[in-house]
Formats: structure tokens, sequence, C-alpha cells
């Protein structure tokens, strides 16, 4: 079975009187525990299609099923819900809240579940020790490195640990040893936590990492 | 959730601050001007409804005859009747310093007994009758034709002692006038003042008005108070044809007169009061828009996560009306501790008093004050679509 199906999905932007197809009938299935990497030129819809599975945006058309559940037509607040338990998104600019130190970043999408505190605290920890930085926890963003700061995000992406990743441009920001360190990451949050991660990116050595790739140009996907 | 707010009032502690302060500013300036509105009201509540005071009937500032005293005791009903008048004077030391000052015959102490305690008086060298009802503490006083009985506020602001001789200079009696300090005096209702001057209407008549007997007001008491109607009618109609007629009122209903003098002052003060505020919100609302523009990527990586727009419109409403709320208090608060008990601009009213329901409104004001300016961009928050929202990070 699928964790992620697409089907026939449309999406329309509006720029004033001009109308932008930026995904035109487009299908995907990606089944369970794969590691996607989908590449592309800019402008050509990858990160549109990421925030449709990752129901940040929804389509003008088609339809979006994650782990079963149809997104495409889900209301704002029952779709943030299930956002913060399926989802775990990683941005390429990492998007850490500069005021919160590593530790209170990570436990911000545990602040909307009913949790106690010291667990919220027990869970971030552990999430910043998978990934590395156990000795961070107390760091804010500006005294981290690019590299850490994206495994911070990582570890915010995982702590609620949804069953799909999405990473857009996840390595676009970083040093050659911080973006591979990074990779293994993800490769090692694929095989050893099972979780179905979508990575957009624009680096050929990146998109070796997954275990698919798909080509995206003019809303059109091929392999 | 709290911890966000929290940690977002302290991004940018200089701006909070400042916002913080211009509402405390306001609050403190509107529950001040309102307690401009709260003494005059607490001035009206010195007159009390079982005293009456006669006045001319043309005006407050013409005379009186000293003749109509006889006439007025004779009326039924009317218990004691003592009388007082505007000095008008100035301490040379100290010009722009006004307070209050009254002669007053002996029968006042009596008439306005359950108002005052003595509280330091000097001891009598020579035997006086002290009236009957009057504090027998005031012997030294009624024993002097040049001495006076101080508000025990105005002597610790003016740094008289007791027992001290000091000097006034007349400005409706022109002159220099010596007093000496013989009494202080305790208001028991704060409304009456700790901030007047009276002396022996005696010296006045004699120094200031050659013998003349001219009298300001005359106040009564009465036996009665629910006859007062009957009495005032019997007085005025007594006098209806003479030259001059008078005009008779509850003391509560002759201080109000005196507090209309003021016209349309209080209405200026609350047109202030309320132009204070409302440019502060304008501002207040400019901060936290700017607020929350600097932090648009922020609530899209928050929405993201999966904050709905529910709980992003919470915590900018909850920002703003933590700063106005926290100004709110701290300039309400303020004025009710800096402002209450100091003197009523002019010196004639009773120390500044401010209402805790001024301060309530000034807090909940304040309260107004944050929902509205967050109002504006919590809705924007709330409603920013995440993809709008991120693209302005990346």
């Amino acid at each position: 079975m699928a964790t992620v199906d697409v089907r026939d999905v449309v999406k329309v932007y509006r720029r004033q009187t001009e109308e932008v197809r930026v995904l035109d009938s487009l299908s995907l299935k990606i089944p369970d525990g794969a590691f996607v990497a989908l590449m592309g030129p800019s402008g050509s819809g990858k990160t549109t299609l990421l925030n449709l599975i990752g129901g940040v945006d929804q389509p003008t058309s088609g339809d979006v099923s994650v782990d079963g559940t149809n997104i495409a037509r889900m209301g704002g607040s029952a779709l943030a819900r299930w956002r913060s338990s399926s989802i775990g998104y990683i941005f390429q600019l990492y998007n850490l809240i500069p005021v919160l130190t590593a530790q209170e970043n990570v436990e911000l999408p545990l602040l909307l579940v009913s949790m106690s505190g010291s667990e919220r605290k027990k869970r971030a920890k552990t999430a910043l020790e998978l990934v590395g930085l156990g000795d961070r926890v107390g760091h804010y963003p500006r005294q981290l490195s690019g590299g850490q700061e994206q495994r911070v995000a990582i570890a915010r992406a995982i702590v609620s640990d949804p069953k799909v990743l999405l990473a857009d441009e996840p390595t676009g920001d970083l040093d050659r040893k911080s973006a591979e360190e990074v990779l293994q990451l993800l490769e090692r949050l694929n095989r050893e936590f099972k979780k179905t991660i979508v990575m957009v990116t624009h680096d050929p050595h990146a998109a070796e990492r997954a275990t698919t790739r798909y080509h995206l140009d003019k809303g059109v996907l091929s392999n | 959730m709290l911890k966000l707010v929290v940690v977002n009032l302290f991004r940018n502690p200089l701006r909070t601050v400042l916002t913080m302060a211009s509402v405390t500013v306001a609050l403190f300036l509107f529950c001040a001007l309102g307690g401009i509105l709260d003494t005059l009201q607490d001035s009206i509540k010195v007159g009390s409804e079982s005293r009456l005071v006669v006045r001319n009937k043309i005006s407050l500032v013409q005379w009186l005859p000293m003749a109509y005293r006889q006439r007025i005791e004779a009326v039924p009903g009317v218990k004691r009747v003592a009388l007082q008048n505007w000095f008008g004077g100035q301490d040379p030391a100290d010009p722009k310093g006004f307070f209050a000052q009254f002669a007053v015959d002996d029968p006042y102490y009596v008439v306005y007994g359950p108002d005052i305690d003595i509280v330091q008086a000097s001891d009598a060298v020579a035997p006086a009758a002290v009236p009957e009802g009057a504090d027998p503490k005031l012997a030294a006083y009624y024993a002097e034709q040049t001495a006076c009985v101080i508000g025990e506020k105005l002597m610790a602001k003016k740094g008289w002692k007791l027992g001290q001789t000091i000097t006034i200079a007349g400005t409706i009696f022109p002159g220099s006038w010596p007093f000496t300090i013989r009494a202080v005096y305790r208001a028991k209702k704060k409304s009456f003042g700790d901030e007047t001057m009276f002396f022996h209407y005696k010296y006045l008549n004699e120094k200031g008005l050659g013998g003349f007997g001219a009298v300001g007001t005359y106040v009564l008491e009465l036996n009665e108070p629910s006859q007062a109607s009957s009495i005032i009618h019997a007085i005025d109609s007594q006098f209806e044809n003479a030259a001059p007629a008078t005009l008779t009122e509850t003391e509560q209903a002759f201080t109000a007169g005196f507090v209309s003098m003021y016209g349309n002052v209080p209405f200026v003060l609350r047109v202030i009061g309320l132009a204070i505020v409302f440019s502060i919100l304008l501002i207040a609302a400019n901060t936290m828009m700017t607020s929350i523009r600097e932090r648009t990527g922020e609530y899209g990586v928050l929405k993201t996560l999966g904050f709905t727009d529910g709980a992003v419109f919470a915590m900018v409403v909850t920002e703003a009306a933590v700063i106005t709320l926290g100004g709110g208090l701290l300039g309400a608060l303020g004025a009710k501790l800096v402002v209450e008990g100091a003197s009523f601009p002019g010196g004639f009213f009773p120390a500044m008093s401010i209402y805790w329901g001024t301060v309530l409104t000034g807090i909940a004001i304040a309260v107004v004050i944050g929902a509205v300016s967050g109002l504006v961009p919590a809705v924007q928050a709330s409603r920013l679509r995440i993809v709008d929202a991120l693209r302005r990070v990346e």
C-alpha cells in the first residue's frame, strides 16, 4: 500500500489575471518506507508538490492521500492537527526560531499534544541525541553551524514520530561535509526508523542517496 | 504556548519596554486626569445634606449683612449658625503655593466638629471661653485674636510649626496679616482636606472690613435634616424682597454649584484623556504590526508544524495584551499611588483622589487597547497562508 498517493493533481496559481498551471494532472504513488528524490529545474513545481503532500497547500483539483487519509479537501484546523502528527518538515534554511534553544525548538511540535513538560523535554533530548546534538541542547541557533542547525531541524521534524518526512532542499545551504552528514542522517532515518522520505533537491549527489528518483519539469513527472 | 509569547516579548526588549512605557504614561495621564474629575466629585461630598449654606442670591462673591444672622437663627429648625469668609491671601515666601484661607466665627468649630480632629494645639496661657461643643484643645486659639488653625498636610508642606507666627499677604484685603498657629487639624473625611487655614472672623472684620460686618456665607446646622427644604423656603422667602436677597441650599448643592464653575473643564479633560488613549492605541497597533510582520516567516513555520490559525491568533493577541495590560497596570496603579493625596491644582479643593473605579476603567482601557492593537496583526497572522509566509523566509 502506498503511503503517499497523489492522483490527477492540478495546481493553478493566479497572478493577477494570469493563471499559472504549476502541476498538470500529476499522479504519484510513494510506497511505505521509500526514500524519494524529486528533481527538476527551478519553477518546475517540486516544492509545490511537496507542499501538497505535506498539507501545507491544497490542490486545485485531484486528491492527495497520505497514509490512507485524503487531505485534499481537509479544513484548516483539521489539516493543522494532521500535519502535527503525520508529517515532519525539513526546510532548506532550517527555519529554527532564533530566540529558542535547540531543545525548545525541538519541543515545539510537542506543544500541540497533551504531554507533561518533563516528558516533552525527555523526548526532545532523545531526538537531539539521535541527530548527534545531545551536547547542544541549550544552544541557540546563532551558536550553531549551518549543519548543526539543519540537524536540529531534523530533530524537530522527527520528535513527534511522524511516518513521513518532507525535506525541501535540505542540503541546499550547506557545505559538502555538513551536507553529507545530513544525508547520512536521512538515510539512517529511512533505513533504521522506516521513515518515508520525500526530498526535493537540485543536487544529483544528494539525489543518488534516495531509493527512487523522479524528475519534474513544467508540472509533469517522469522517472 | 505561553512560553512562546514570553520569548517573543523579550525578543526585542527595548521595543517592548518602550511600547509598555508609552501605554504606562498614557494610562497614568488618563487616570491622573480622571483623578481631577474624581476630586471634583469628592469635593461635592464635602458638603453635608444636613447643613445649609446661605449666600447672596446674586453671586457668591457678593456679601451678606451680619444683621441677617439673628433673623436666620430665629427660623424654626435652625440649631446653630456659623459664618465663613473667603480670605484669598498669599504666603509671601511662596506666592504660587496657593492654599485656601477662611475667616470663621466661634461656632464654626462646633458646626464642623464632626468633620475634623484637633491633633496639635498650643496650651492656653490665659483662660478662654471655648464654645460648648467645640474641642477644648482650641482654648489657646479662642484666647488669641490673631490665632489660626491649619490642616496638618499644609503644615508639613510649608514646614510650619505649632506656635509659629506666619505672615499672609492679603489680596482681597490688602496688607500684611500676621497669624500665630495655635492648632492643627486633621480631616476625618479625606474629602474635607487637610490643606486649609482657618482664623478668627473678628480679626478679619476689624482689620480688613473696618467693622462693617460683611459675611461671605452662613453655614447652618439643623435640628432635623429632613426639614431642610422648609427651612430653605423660610429663609429665602424672608429675604426675598430684601437687598440683598439670599440663596439657601444644602451644603452639598452649594459645593456642587461651586464645582460647576469649572464649566466644561471636566468635558475637556475627558476628551484629552480619550485622545491620549486613542493615540497610544495607534502606536501600540503599529508596533504590534511591525513586530508581527518581522515574524511572518516564523508563523509560517509554526503553522507548518501544526499550529492552528486560532493558536497563532491567540499568541499574537496575548502578546499585545501583556504589553498593554502590563503598561496599563503600571500607569493606572502608579497614578493611584503617586497622584492620590497630592494637592489639587488651585488649592481650594481637597487633596487629589483617584477612585478605584477610575483605576479599573484605566486597566479596562489597557485591555481594550491590547485587544484592538493585537486584533489586526493577529487576524493577519492567523490568515497567513503557509506558502506565502515561507516564501518570505526563503
